[in-house]
């Protein structure tokens, strides 16, 4: 099933050269029983997603649907069972921060660069230097105990870019932020999307959140989780919430995911 | 406060028992005794104090270098664990006070009997809570390292390593409580010197003050000894003794 929404205002999506493409072909995933008594899991079914270079693409689906599952098997941290998974290196960002609490901002946001081999002061120069472009300016050594839960997800999103990698993979980014600054947080996000472009897989269960970023939506079903519909958001950046045409997308995504 | 109250009184009980009940000072020293015994033999408790200190201090060294070597090795390897972790546990039901001796018959009066005696003592409570912190690295860490290209070292060195220092001090701090009695227990054994060694020597003499000074010393060093690996977890370890706060 295929819906789409056009508005006067049409942004095409545009293919930006260097970034990677994620193409899983009709994926199927099953975890085995824990023990005895407890059923097998069929976590996918026949599942098939692309994302061509540059683009947002949003997963929006009811818990258990599978979608936790989905990006594992784009960072490659575990294959499929049937079915292909062809991507780019992806680096992914998860609902908690997983700051690394005896490092302080900077030490965190270059833990990709160190891992990758950079040495430890021009690390700590382009983190900085990143950190300070998200607002982070002043707060360079503080540590994440010490900042609140959307710096936190700042820092957490200036280390994921800083892998290098062109895909990126969010699981629920910001779904342990009350709800203000997760507002404020996807804006913020839009706008760094728009800055330092990516290829971007974005799982939320939050239709807004999925969107107010995304190129376009894709709504999974109940477990086995499969993609049942496919919404372009043909909205120009920025983005306000309260855009009719936002709103009406937002309606019929909310529409497929009770049918 | 309460402490100090309490410790007050019973040091004034102790002595009024001791001086009104006419009991024999060799059974049960004064407070005041102790006290005349730690000036006047000063010399010979410090020479003393030296010996046991420095098997307490090599001994727990041994025991944190070879319980980490064997944290670390467990941590890596599940055959490992499966094979060294029974016999860890079985090290420690070896009755100390049964092989003792037997080390002593084997390398003499000297340091090396002790240094064993307190590095077994003390070996298992490092193992534990070291890798226990080990495991409970959180496994999204360890996938996020993975997203990063991180080879297993890296992780280890990066995000397992720290985790676990935490452990590490929690394990020093419960050795430390008895690497004292370990020493003390294989001087017992067979030394020629010690605050061990000295208690020993002093019953026998009717020196029973001597060896409560003794044992004063021991346990005011061992009070010392946990402070400091208290003050270097606080310095060393500040993100592991907060609360996550909110904003600043």
């Amino acid at each position: 099933m295929l819906t789409r929404t056009r508005t006067p205002e049409t942004a095409p999506i545009e293919v930006k050269a260097g970034l990677g493409s994620v193409a899983l072909r009709d994926v199927c995933k099953t975890f085995a029983a824990p023990r005895r008594g407890i059923a097998a899991v069929t976590a996918l079914r026949e599942l098939s997603l692309d994302a061509r270079p540059g683009e947002i693409v949003a997963v929006v689906g009811p818990s258990g649907c599978g979608k936790t599952t989905l990006l594992e098997l784009v960072c490659a941290l575990s294959e499929p069972d049937t079915g292909t998974v062809e991507t780019a290196p992806a680096a992914l960002m998860a609902q908690r921060d997983l700051l690394l609490p005896w490092h302080n901002a900077v030490d965190n946001a270059a833990l990709a660069l160190r891992v990758a081999g950079v040495e430890r002061g021009a690390a700590r120069e382009r983190a900085g230097a990143l950190l300070r472009e998200f607002g982070l300016g002043g707060f360079e050594r503080a540590r994440p105990d010490e900042l609140s839960g959307g710096m936190r997800q700042r820092v957490a999103f200036a280390r994921t870019l800083l892998s290098g990698r062109t895909i990126l993979c969010l699981d629920e980014p910001f779904a342990s932020l009350d709800a203000l600054t997760r507002q404020e947080m996807q804006d913020w996000l839009a706008e760094a999307l728009l800055a330092q472009p990516r290829t971007v897989v974005l799982v939320t269960h939050d239709v807004e959140e999925a969107i107010v970023l995304a190129d376009r939506v894709l709504v999974m079903s109940p477990r086995p989780g499969r993609v049942v519909a496919s919404l372009d958001v043909d909205v120009a950046r920025p983005r306000r919430r309260t855009d009719p045409a936002l709103v009406a997308l937002r309606e019929r995504a909310l529409q497929e995911l009770r049918a | 406060m309460t402490a100090v109250i309490l410790l007050v009184a019973l040091l004034g009980g102790w002595e009024a028992y001791a001086r009104l009940s006419g009991i024999d000072e060799f059974v049960l020293p004064a407070p005041s005794a102790v006290a005349a015994a730690l000036y006047e033999d000063r010399s010979l408790l410090w020479s003393n104090f030296t010996v046991t200190a420095g098997e307490i201090g090599l001994g727990m060294l041994l025991a944190i270098v070879l319980g980490l070597a064997c944290s670390v090795a467990i941590h890596f390897s599940a055959p490992l664990r499966r094979a060294l972790y029974p016999l860890l546990v079985g090290s420690q039901t070896i009755p100390i006070v049964l092989i003792a001796p037997l080390l002593v018959a084997w390398w003499g009066f000297g340091l090396l009997p002790k240094l064993a005696i307190v590095a077994l003592v003390c070996f298992f409570p490092i193992v534990v809570p070291t890798l226990d912190a080990l495991d409970r690295v959180d496994a999204d860490l360890r996938k996020l390292m993975r997203t990063f290209g991180a080879s297993r070292w890296q992780t280890f060195r990066m995000v397992e390593a720290p985790a676990a220092l935490p452990g590490v001090l929690t394990g020093a701090k419960l050795s430390v409580a008895i690497a004292a009695i370990a020493a003390t227990l294989a001087e017992l054994a067979g030394s020629d010197a010690g605050l061990g060694n000295l208690m020993l020597k002093a019953i026998p003499q009717f020196e029973t003050a001597r060896a409560f000074a003794a044992v004063l010393i021991l346990s005011a060093f061992s009070v010392a000894l946990f402070a400091l690996l208290a003050l270097a977890e606080r310095l060393l370890l500040p993100w592991a003794h907060q609360p996550r706060g909110t904003a600043p």
